[in-house]
Parts: structure tokens; sequence; C-alpha cells
């Protein structure tokens, strides 16, 4: 754990593991247990990220794969080779003659404020995950519609629930826990709205087959949503929010094959809480920090490009987990350990273990084609625009509208996000266009009659500075790997 | 189950508000029936929590005097004074 400054003098570590989630956890368990000296670096008070968030004395029972998070927190507590930095939020990775060297600060106990820190190391493995990827709608801003994410977290990680009667909508098989615990945890679910018509089964069913375990959790869900009465329905969206200062109500709407709204197929329904989602955004602000190459994945988010070692276009970068693809919390933890191996292997030299690596490198590949099919059933066709009105706000920060980005294209004539940005606002506040840079983009490119770019993609993802940083906070400087 | 932790109270706009060791604020506030603890600059609406893990910047809050706090993030301890926060006060921040 934490070691104290005088303990330790500043070190030069040989790797450090950005990001504690699935992905991050494995690579430095994997990494520390071949002899490499690793710190893992998380914005966090515990380890476990968002798939294992829980709370202090959590049992886990809200959670999957629970004893396998409990071997991983131990090691993480005890290997004599691994430190953890709890609380340190990563605002900036820089390259250095000897490695990187990996800005933060540090709230805990003693300060909320945010102390400043420096950790030094020759190899970084980048292991930020995701987050809840959303679409505006007419009342998306109104306090009760929460990212479904947000429901989750909530939930697993604080034991609230966010409301009593609750519409969960978006796309994605994320829906079905989100739905599943609300009802287990006492809420009435008026429904489940599943955007898309999920086919992949029938059309990969190879992909299926190899991945029967995470089908039969998903079924289990089903059944908790049948027991309970829930409504599952497809090709149907939560179309507008209503309320002034909290949700009393939601339009849903029938949806065609592009997402555009059927003739007669709305209605209203009461509730006060809405939890939405259409899939998850990769943080990848530390590899485009970095000048790490980037691409466009199957389901339109910016990742950055990996190897089969898991190895970013620069050297001495590793990218693990979802900021190299979305495909869940087993497909991290693969991709967590061979990261964690190769790096370790690169930077200390132990003698590989091939049947392990093959092992890892068979079941990363199940996973992924899991993934890609997942994709393809859920994928988010642009009919969403015609949801919106012109006053509908796309950006939450700088509150700009739907009509203002589009006056941004037709009258000045911006062609890409980037244009808009500057013309009209949109992902210049403080969330610097995590939450609206997907649909910007998306905006933008069909005002073009285009299809979004991954360049697009980067004209809202560049982040300079990852997380707000005080100017106090600048000005102190940091020292050197302290605790 | 669980073990629920030891209870305590902190106050928003002056009002007690009950929590439980290690919760967030912004948990607390939610679990007390609240939705909202601040106003957009431009247009003066209402925003609480929206992504609730540290992404959107909606649920800032003035946490003993000082704003910018991310209630979902930042976890309530007794005594705290919490206020509704006016705008997104950028001034203070390098971004
Ligand atoms: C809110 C939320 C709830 C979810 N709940 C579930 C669920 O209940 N069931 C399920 O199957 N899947 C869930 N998912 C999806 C699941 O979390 C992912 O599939 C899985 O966690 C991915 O693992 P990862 O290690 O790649 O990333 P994550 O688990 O996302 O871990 C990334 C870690 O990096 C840290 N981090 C990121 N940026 C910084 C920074 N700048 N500085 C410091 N630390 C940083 C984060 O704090 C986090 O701990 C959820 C996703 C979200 C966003
Ligand atoms: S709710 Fe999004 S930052 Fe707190």
């Amino acid at each position: 754990m934490t070691t104290s400054r005088a303990e330790r003098p500043a070190a030069l570590y040989d790797i450090a593991v950005l990001g504690g989630g699935p992905a991050g956890l494995s690579a430095a368990v994997a990494a520390a247990a071949q002899g490499s000296r690793t710190v893992l670096i998380d914005a966090g008070p515990r380890p476990g990220g968002q798939y294992w968030r829980h709370r202090d004395g959590d049992d886990g029972a809200l959670h999957h794969g629970w004893s396998q998070f409990r071997r991983l927190r131990q090691e993480l507590a005890a290997h004599p080779l691994l430190d953890h930095r709890a609380g340190h939020s990563i605002w900036h990775v820089e390259r250095t003659d000897e490695g990187f060297t990996t800005h933060t600060t540090h709230t805990g106990h003693t300060s909320r404020d945010g102390i400043p820190r420096a950790l030094r190391s020759r190899t970084v493995i980048v292991a930020t995950g995701a987050y809840d990827r959303q679409l505006p709608f007419p009342g998306w801003t109104i306090p009760g519609v929460f990212t479904a994410g947000a429901v989750q977290a909530l939930l697993k990680g604080q034991g609230v629930l966010a409301g009593k009667r609750i519409a969960v909508a978006g796309t994605g098989p994320f829906l079905l826990p989100v739905a599943a615990g609300l009802v287990g945890a006492g809420a009435t679910v008026v429904g489940v709205f599943e955007a898309g018509l999920p086919t992949a089964f029938g059309r990969h069913p190879v992909a299926a087959l190899r991945n029967l375990p995470k089908l039969a959790e998903g079924a289990g869900y089903l059944r908790t949503l049948l027991k309970h009465r829930v409504p599952y329905r497809t090709r149907t969206a939560v179309i507008a929010a209503h309320g002034t200062d909290t949700v009393t109500g939601v339009t849903v709407a029938r949806l065609d094959d592009q997402w555009r709204i059927v003739a007669g197929g709305t209605r209203e329904i009461d509730c006060d809480t809405v939890a939405v989602g259409y899939g998850f955004t990769p943080q990848t602000e530390i590899p485009l920090q970095l000048g790490c190459e980037m691409m466009l994945d199957a389901d339109g988010s910016l990742i950055a490009r990996v190897d089969s070692r898991q190895r970013s276009t620069v050297d001495g970068v590793y990218v693990a987990g979802e900021a190299c693809g979305v495909g869940g919390a087993q497909l991290s933890l693969i991709e967590g350990e061979l990261a964690g191996l190769h790096a370790a292997y690169a930077s200390n030299g132990p003698s590989v273990d091939r049947g392990r690596l093959a092992r890892l490198v068979r079941q990363r590949a199940a996973q992924r084609a899991f993934a890609a099919a997942m994709h393809q059933a859920y994928p988010v066709p642009d009919g969403w625009q015609t949801w919106l009105e012109k006053d509908t706000t796309v950006c939450r920060c700088e509150e700009v509208s739907a009509g203002a980005i589009r006056e941004a294209v037709d009258d000045l004539g911006a062609t890409d996000p980037r244009a808009v940005k500057l013309y009209a606002r949109p992902g210049m506040g403080l969330c610097q266009g995590r939450v609206c840079g997907y649909a910007t983009t998306c905006l933008v490119a069909r005002a073009n009659h285009r299809q979004p770019t991954a360049d697009d993609l980067r004209g809202m993802a560049a982040r300079p500075v990852a997380q707000p940083v005080t100017l106090g906070a600048l000005a102190a400087g940091a020292d050197d790997n302290g605790s | 189950m669980t073990t629920p932790p030891p209870g305590f109270t902190f106050t928003f706009d002056g009002e007690p508000v009950p929590a439980r060791s290690g919760q967030s604020v912004a948990a607390a506030l939610i679990a007390s029936g609240r939705r909202s603890w601040r106003h957009t600059r431009t247009e003066g609406r209402p925003r609480g929590v929206f992504c609730g893990i540290g992404v959107c910047f909606d649920c800032l809050v003035t946490v003993n005097g000082r704003p910018n706090h991310r209630a979902c993030l930042v976890e309530a301890r007794p005594g705290d004074t919490v206020s509704t926060q006016e705008g997104a006060g950028h001034d203070d921040l390098a971004c």
C-alpha cells in the first residue's frame, strides 16, 4: 500500500499503470509478479474501477467475479514490488528522457483540494476505461435524468436508489444489469426501452457459443425482469423527458431501423427517473496526450491502436481495457494481464511463459469476437438526430443547442467538429467535450452529408489537461514519487 | 449483506442531511430526496447528478466555502457545510 516518503525516496518505477479497473488491476498484479517495480495510479478511493465499484466493508453481493477481485486486491495490498496510489487524479502524462512522468493531484483524508504529485516510470500502461455514451434529447438536462452508469454506480458504490419509478433507456447489453439491479433493490422499472433490435446471436453463432457464460448472465437478468413484470421493448426509445425541477414523465416512441420515430407510435409514461446510455466512450486523453495513433472502432468510438502485445504506436506506452476498445470487464482483465506481462518482459526480462501467453491470446480473441458481434448487434444509426428540437441542449456545460450547432455548419460554413467548437462552443466547458463529443461529431458530420471520422472525434477528445487542476496546485509544483 | 457503516450529518443550505461514512455528498443528497444543487450560468437551470463518476461536471457544489467540488466524487464528512453553487466557476481552474 501507500508508503511514506521517508521510507522510500523518490524512485523510478519500471511500470506505472494508469487506472485501477479490471484492466489496470490485472496489469499491475501481473507485472509485479514478474519482478517489475510497479505503481498503480487511480482516481478512486478504492480499487476496482467501474466494474467492481464498491463500498467499504462490501461483501460483493451485487458483483460478478467478486472472488477474483478479492484476489487481485489482496495482491495489490501485499506485493512488495507493487504500490497503490489511490485518490490520484491524473491530469497529464509527459515523455521524459528516462520514460514518463505522470502528473496527478491527490485528494484524500488530509486534503480535498488536490495536492500535486509526480510519479516517474520507464513504461506506462494506460487502463483508463470508458464512460457512458450519451445522445441528447429534449429534456435530458432535467434533474432525474441520469446516465445508466450513474444509476448503477449509486446503487453499487453508495447503496442509494436514484429514484422510485425509473425508465431505463438506450441501447446495448448494459441496460439489462442496470434494470435488474434496480428491481432487485426495490425500485419500479416502468420499462426497458432498447432502441436497437439485437440479432447478433443469430448472425454470429460462433462468437456467441464461445461466450456462453456471458449469455447466461444476460438471460439471468431477463428472467429477473420477467419475474418483476418489467416490460422490455425493442426499437423503442425515450425521445423526451418532461418536468422542470425534476423529471415527471417521459415520451416513449417506436422507432424504425434508422431510429426515426414511427408515426402514431408515441406515448407518455409517468416516472420520476430516467437511466439512459447508448454504449460507452473510451477515456483516451492520455494516449492522445502522448501522441499514440488512434482509430475508429466498430461501435463508432475513438480508441488507441494496439498491437498483439497491447503496445500503442508510441514506445513504452501500452494500452489495455476499454481505452483500446469497449468489450466488457472480461476482455479488460485479459488485455490487462497481457499488457502487464509484456511490459514486464520488456523492462526486466524475466523468462517468458509461452503457455500462459498463448492461453491469454486465445481468450482475448474469443472476447474480442464477442465484443465485435455486440457492436454489430447494437449499432447507433443517426435517426436519433430527428428527435431533437432546435432548442434542445447538446453541450450541457456551455448550454449549446442543436440549432446553434446547425447554424455553425449552415451559416458559418463549418465542416468539422473542431470548427463548430470554435464558433458555437460545444465541448468548451468543464467536461471538455466528454459528454457531447460523440453527439456533436455525429451532428456535424451528418449536416455535412458524410460519416464521422476518427479525426472528427479526435477534434472533440484532445485534452492537454485531462482533469481540472487548480492554478494554485500548478504553481505549487510537484514532488517526486512521494505518497 | 453489507454491514452499514456509521452515520453522521452535514448541512446542505443550512438543513441537516444524514450520511454514512464513505458516502459521496451527491449520494447523501439524493438519498435525502434532493435532486439538484447548482444552477447553470447561462440559463439558470437546475442540475444535480448526471454521470455519477466524475466525467460530466454537472454536480458541482460548494463544500465548506470552496466551489467546484464534484459532489459525486467528494466524500461527505461530519460537520461539512455544503451549499448550492451558482454557475460553473472556471476562474480557479486551469482548464
Ligand atoms: C458508471 C459505470 C458503471 C458500470 N457498471 C457495470 C456493471 O455493473 N456491470 C458490468 O458488466 N459493466 C459495467 N460497466 C462497464 C464496465 O465497467 C467495463 O466493462 C469495465 O469496467 C472496463 O474495465 P476497465 O479496466 O477497462 O476500465 P474501468 O473499470 O472503467 O477502470 C478505469 C479506471 O481508470 C480510472 N481513471 C480514468 N481516468 C483517470 C485519470 N485521469 N486519473 C486517474 N484515474 C483515472 C478510473 O477511475 C477507473 O478506476 C460500467 C461502466 C460505467 C462507466
Ligand atoms: S455527476 Fe458527472 S461529474 Fe458528478
